[in-house]
């Protein structure tokens, strides 16, 4: 059982990390992503920079839906937009890569505040029918500005070089990818620890009473929808170059319900719910095809059969944590932690 | 000197009268009331007075300043702070977050620097921090709470949450609507000697409306009593009680004869 954990000064009871237990989990969590690739293989750490990309994006549409209330269905166009930048840029100019990764996030942001404008007027459900226009400008866009984006043939994407070595595999990739977004978890985490962070809470949680505050609304909903398209943008981007390849079918309007689902089923409104939940959604997937597999010699056609129930049990799971954990992962994970600070004694 | 005061405010919605030239003012370091029957106009009056309202005429003045033109986030920083009759706190916070947020409009920490806590940011929400825990937790006596969700905490304490998050403000001007209502006996009388004390120590002009005449007639030094939109008497309390018209607001009838006369239904009973 933990008993307490005395602190000496405000600075010390206002730190990200509050106990030395937290700080020790927190090392060996980077201790093992350091690791990760030296025992992984090429799979693996395939679907380690799939789901860094994911957490990213969803980190950024926590911080629009989770914490300031604002519904969006427009991650995936915001991604589009970073991603088609990084793909112009490195066609055209070929700035080194991270000048382009920044490059794509502020073009994504800019799209972002201007497809937030309709926040300052409706809510809820309205706005997110608001954010699929976006969704559907932003494809249109896409297809029909050939000039920019080629339409339909889509762009390819030289890998990013760092001092002449091309990222091209999922091994090297991976350390580009992963700093990046443990960076920009991390940013996000401390945005809630601060003023600005905590007018965003308001907005969601009473904006009359944040408006009585002294708090600003329209400034405070936009610069939410810009931070969620920066990082948006940012994973866009991190996408484009990861896959070498994009087309106006790369970012439907499913990747931004994929997105939404996986703040859900993670936990809307906490730092590690985006980051659970991207886990989660990225990995179901990849978990009910292997249990297909593990399946196909005993059935016969199992593929055909099977394919099918693979998207409804990932459906049946997604209603599932509605149902029965409507605070996501998170929660669980709070509960398991609290049971171990607790035990051997119960409540 | 008055440091709030209302001018000939007007409001209607569509065709219902709210407001009918109301002038109303509260002495600065003073602490004063409005009351009423119920649906006699106060919450609109307050709420013109943050700003959600826009009324149709007269204007609002804080600090001999034309607030009128401004929304409510301006207001607020002007230092005009409120408290809400049904608790308006973010349930999705602790005790400090909420009351942190209080600290917003004097703070100024910016995206950047937020996101890496570095610096500006982190040296701002330790000060922010100390102060609130200096003149605020240990005033209003939460220190006990102060990292528990707010949804969690029973009704009087979520009051006292409230007004710990409009002190965080250090408002000129302190609006409490219905401070004690739905409270037991113990927690008015602690509502009652916090706002005294706030008065005394952070030398704030209260405003409020209340339904409890006897906090009202204790701790105000001031009451305009509304009905039907319309100022129908002010004074010191003892005054305004004793006032005809204050009565027949409230009780409907001049004496309790006729009223008993009334219901009886005998004839000639106006």
């Amino acid at each position: 059982m933990r008993i307490g954990s005395p602190k000496q000064s405000y600075a010390a009871d206002e730190a990200l990390f509050r106990t030395p237990t937290q700080w020790t989990w927190f090392g060996i969590l980077l201790v093992s992503l350091a690791l990760y690739p030296f025992m992984a293989d090429q799979y693996w750490l395939y679907l380690a920079c799939l789901i860094s990309i994911n957490i990213i994006s969803a980190t950024g549409l926590n911080i629009l839906t989770g914490y300031t209330g604002q519904v969006s269905l427009g991650q995936a166009a915001f991604m589009g937009v970073g991603a088609y930048t990084v793909a112009w840029l490195d066609t055209h100019t070929g700035a080194p890569f991270f000048v382009n990764l920044l490059a794509g996030a502020g073009m994504a942001t800019v799209a972002g505040v201007i497809f937030g404008l309709p926040s300052l007027r409706v809510k809820g459900l309205y706005l997110a029918i608001a954010t699929i226009a976006a969704s559907f400008i932003l494809q249109f866009v896409f297809i029909n500005w050939e000039s920019v984006t080629r339409g339909m043939r889509g762009m390819n994407i030289d890998p990013p070089q760092v001092m002449g070595t091309a990222l091209a595999d999922p091994d090297q990739f991976y350390w580009l990818v992963v700093p990046i977004m443990v960076v920009m978890v991390l940013g996000a985490a401390n945005l809630f620890r601060t003023r600005i962070g905590r007018a965003f809470i308001a907005i969601r949680d009473r904006d009359i009473s944040a408006s009585v505050l002294g708090i600003h609304l329209p400034t405070y909903k936009l610069m939410s929808f810009a931070i969620a398209s920066f990082y948006a943008g940012m994973a866009g981007g991190l996408w484009a170059y990861f896959f070498g390849a994009i087309n106006p079918e790369s970012f439907p309007l499913l990747m931004s319900i994929f997105l939404l689902a996986a703040i859900i089923v993670g936990g809307m409104g906490t730092i590690l719910g985006g980051i659970l939940g991207a886990i989660f959604m990225t990995l179901t997937p990849e978990a009910l095809r292997y249990g297909v597999d593990l399946l196909s010699p005993f059935i016969e056609d199992a593929s055909v059969i099977l394919s099918p129930v693979r998207t409804m049990v990932f459906g049946l799971l997604i209603v599932g944590f509605l149902l029965f954990e409507p605070h996501g992962l998170a929660e669980i994970w709070r509960r398991v932690r609290r049971f171990f600070h607790l035990w051997p004694f119960r409540n | 000197m008055q440091h709030l005061e209302v001018r000939e405010l007007s409001l209607a919605f569509g065709g219902v009268q709210a407001l009918r030239k109301v002038s109303i003012d509260a002495a600065r370091g003073g602490i004063t009331a409005v009351i009423g029957p119920n649906g006699a106009g106060k919450t609109s009056l307050f709420n013109a007075i943050s700003g959600f309202y826009r009324p149709q005429a007269g204007s609002v003045w804080l600090d001999g300043e034309d607030i009128s033109a401004l929304k409510p986030p301006r207001r607020a920083a002007l230092g005009l702070a409120r408290t809400f009759q049904n608790i308006a706190l973010f349930r999705g916070m602790t005790v400090l977050d909420n009351i942190k947020l209080g600290a917003h409009v004097r703070t100024r920490t910016g995206l950047l620097s937020a996101l890496w806590y570095l610096g500006p940011a982190r040296n701002e929400e330790i000060r922010i921090r100390e102060e609130i825990e200096r003149r605020v937790i240990d005033f209003l006596e939460i220190d006990h709470i102060r990292r528990q969700p707010v949804a969690s905490l029973p009704y009087g304490l979520q009051k006292r949450v409230e007004l710990a998050r409009a002190l965080a403000m250090q408002p000129k001007v302190l609006m409490l609507d219905e401070p004690v209502a739905g409270m037991n006996r113990e927690e008015k009388e602690d509502m009652a000697r916090f706002i005294l004390d706030v008065r005394e120590q952070w030398d704030v002009t209260v405003l409020m409306v209340e339904h409890d005449m006897g906090m009202v007639m204790d701790i105000c030094d001031h009451v305009h009593v509304l009905n039907f939109g319309e100022v129908i008497a002010a004074g010191k309390p003892a005054e305004v009680q004793a006032d005809p018209e204050v009565i027949r607001a409230y009780l409907g009838a001049g004496d309790a004869e006729t009223l008993r006369r009334r219901i009886r239904g005998e004839a000639g009973a106006a």
